[in-house]
């Protein structure tokens, strides 16, 4: 049997347009984009057409969008590069409790450089209330980080609200759309963000690449120090192949946004309903309006994820899983920990995300191929036994 | 990741379920490290007759279970008590470096469940298990800040890095 990709978070794979047209650039032998000669003038311009499109999808103004490595990449360079801009203003960030270890870990990096930091909490069902914002922002406060969705978790926050919050106090704000850009439609203007952190591989575009849009007369020092590159933003020779991938993958999503989105909500209601209907003891995580559609989070009881995981994979089915045991660090996950889950439930949540090409057919297999999986490791938990 | 035997006995786990009237119970573990074990023993002639496992882990921990159970079925109970993690690691061709603290309790269930049988024996009352409230996730038996991932110390509730309390939530 074919196998079936229920862990699309994790790196989607490659539309055939971006394979072949990252193909056709390897084949082009194109010069350094910094060169003045023809053959870096000719990678120049590639680079351009695809800040066009990648500017589009997130409707920015393609001066406003930088390309950077990958997400982790742009969500360090707009912390650290706020907190070093504006260090004579104050040394305050605020974030929340739910943001992803790439935004996490450079905050915590700048608390070892002198500045401080409040961490917003947020409801059960993930979502932080503008008000604790407003509350927490101090005379010193430099910067707002605030995820649109979240990875784990699919909830989406009210970023509009919190911009404006920021906006009023004159604090920057910086959004991590890593998991939203290229699933939902999102508008930078609309939002009223000043830094939006977005990666390719997470709408079908190639891993290694990311962007960052920077609002214009946002004060943003480069974390990477160099040479002029990315309009003397970010040094460091372009990763040529990997934008012009990403350039053709944000415009096939722009132009696919309405059918996709359709198609999503069709295999996350199908999803739910069979989960619902064939495992019992199982608690859906996040949100339920306000809501990823391409993304479910599932605590299933008395039993651990990476269990489910390996069994999975036995019958060629990928999937996620939040629990400790399948984490390099051995420890549960911040965040289902935050919206209230215990240790127990947080081991047994699987992050399921699925893509344009999933079917009905792969959600029947999944269904079938995970309701085995928990019987037989069920019998085996002395917690179920206990119940 | 897992050797050949450690997907052999996660795929095909000998000796699951609970022995009903058992002689001797060892349970180990708790859901806030990821695995919990209890081992059901029978136990004739100072002979390890039958024991079944019951775990919630990873797909080490189940191995390590199995593995465990089938070391020590039909052993006296002198020479099921040289069971130990190590041996145990070994039977499996080895386990991850990260698996090797955590999900490395079979053997001690094992241990916990000739103790207890012994205990009953001398009319000895079931000791308490004390091992509860903070968590260590690593080898090296450091706490971690479940927020910011720094390290702690042991009785801290605090965590000098992020200024966060640390709670230990248990569900059982």
């Amino acid at each position: 049997m074919n196998p079936i990709n229920f862990d699309y978070i994790s790196s989607n794979p490659l539309l055939p347009e971006v394979k072949n047209a990252m193909i056709e650039a390897i084949k082009k032998d194109y010069g350094n984009p910094s060169s003045a000669h023809q053959l870096g003038e000719e990678a120049a311009e590639e680079i351009e057409k695809a800040r066009e499109k990648v500017a589009k999808l997130i409707n920015a103004s393609p001066d406003e969008i930088i390309f950077t490595s990958c997400g982790t990449e742009s969500n360090n360079h707009a912390i650290k590069g706020v907190a070093f801009a504006k260090k004579d203003k104050g040394k305050h960030i605020l974030t929340s409790d739910i943001e992803h270890n790439a935004v996490l870990k450079p905050i915590r990096t700048l608390r070892t450089l002198g500045y401080d930091t409040t961490s917003v909490s947020v409801d059960q069902f993930g979502r932080i209330k503008p008000d604790d914002v407003l509350k927490a922002i101090r005379d010193e406060t430099i910067l707002i980080s605030i995820m649109h969705s979240n990875n784990e978790i699919g909830t989406i926050q009210p970023i509009k609200e919190i911009a404006n919050i920021a906006r009023e106090k004159k604090v920057t704000f910086h959004c991590d759309a890593v998991a939203s850009v290229g699933v939902i439609p999102v508008d930078v203007h609309d939002l009223g963000v000043d830094l939006f952190s977005f990666a390719a591989n997470q709408f079908n575009g190639p891993s290694g690449v990311g962007g960052l849009y920077i609002r214009k007369g946002t004060s943003l020092w480069p974390l990477l120090d160099g040479g002029g590159q990315e309009n003397k933003r970010r040094g460091g020779t372009e990763n040529l192949i990997g934008i012009i991938g990403m350039g053709v993958a944000a415009e096939i999503t722009r132009k696919d946004m309405e059918s996709r989105l359709t198609h999503f909500k069709m295999i996350k209601e199908r999803l739910t309903n069979g989960l619902k209907e064939n495992i019992d003891d199982i608690i859906f995580n996040g949100h339920p309006e306000y809501a990823l559609p391409n993304l479910i989070s599932l605590s299933i009881k008395y039993i651990e994820g990476e269990s489910i995981v390996l069994m999975l994979d036995e019958k060629d089915i990928a999937v996620a899983t939040k629990s400790a045991c399948a984490s390099g660090s051995l420890r549960a996950s911040h965040v289902l920990i935050a919206i209230g889950r215990d240790y127990a439930d947080a081991q047994g949540t699987l992050v399921i995300t699925y893509g344009r090409d999933t079917s009905e057919t792969d959600v029947d297999r999944f269904l079938e191929a995970l309701k085995k999986s928990v019987d037989t490791l069920r019998k085996m938990s002395p917690l179920y036994q206990k119940k | 990741m897992y050797s050949k035997t450690v997907m052999d006995h996660f795929k095909n786990p000998r000796n699951v379920g609970e022995i009903q009237g058992a002689d001797g119970v060892g349970e180990v573990g708790n859901p806030i490290c990821g695995d919990m074990m209890k081992i059901t023993i029978k136990v004739a002639d100072d002979r390890i007759k039958d024991i079944k496992f019951l775990t919630f882990g990873c797909g080490a921990a189940i191995a390590v279970s199995s593995m465990v159970t089938e070391m020590a079925k039909g052993k006296t109970l002198e020479d099921a008590k040289k069971i130990s993690k190590e041996s145990v690691a070994k039977a499996l061709e080895g386990l991850p470096k990260n698996k090797l603290h955590c999900s490395n309790l079979g053997a001690d269930a094992l241990q916990m469940a000739i103790k207890d049988y012994e205990n009953r024996k001398n009319g000895k009352v079931k000791e308490q298990d004390t091992t509860e409230g903070y968590h260590c996730y690593t080898e090296e038996e450091h706490c971690k800040c479940p927020y910011c991932d720094s390290e702690m110390h042991a009785g801290e509730k605090t965590c000098a890095m992020c200024g966060r309390k640390i709670e230990i939530k248990l569900s059982m």
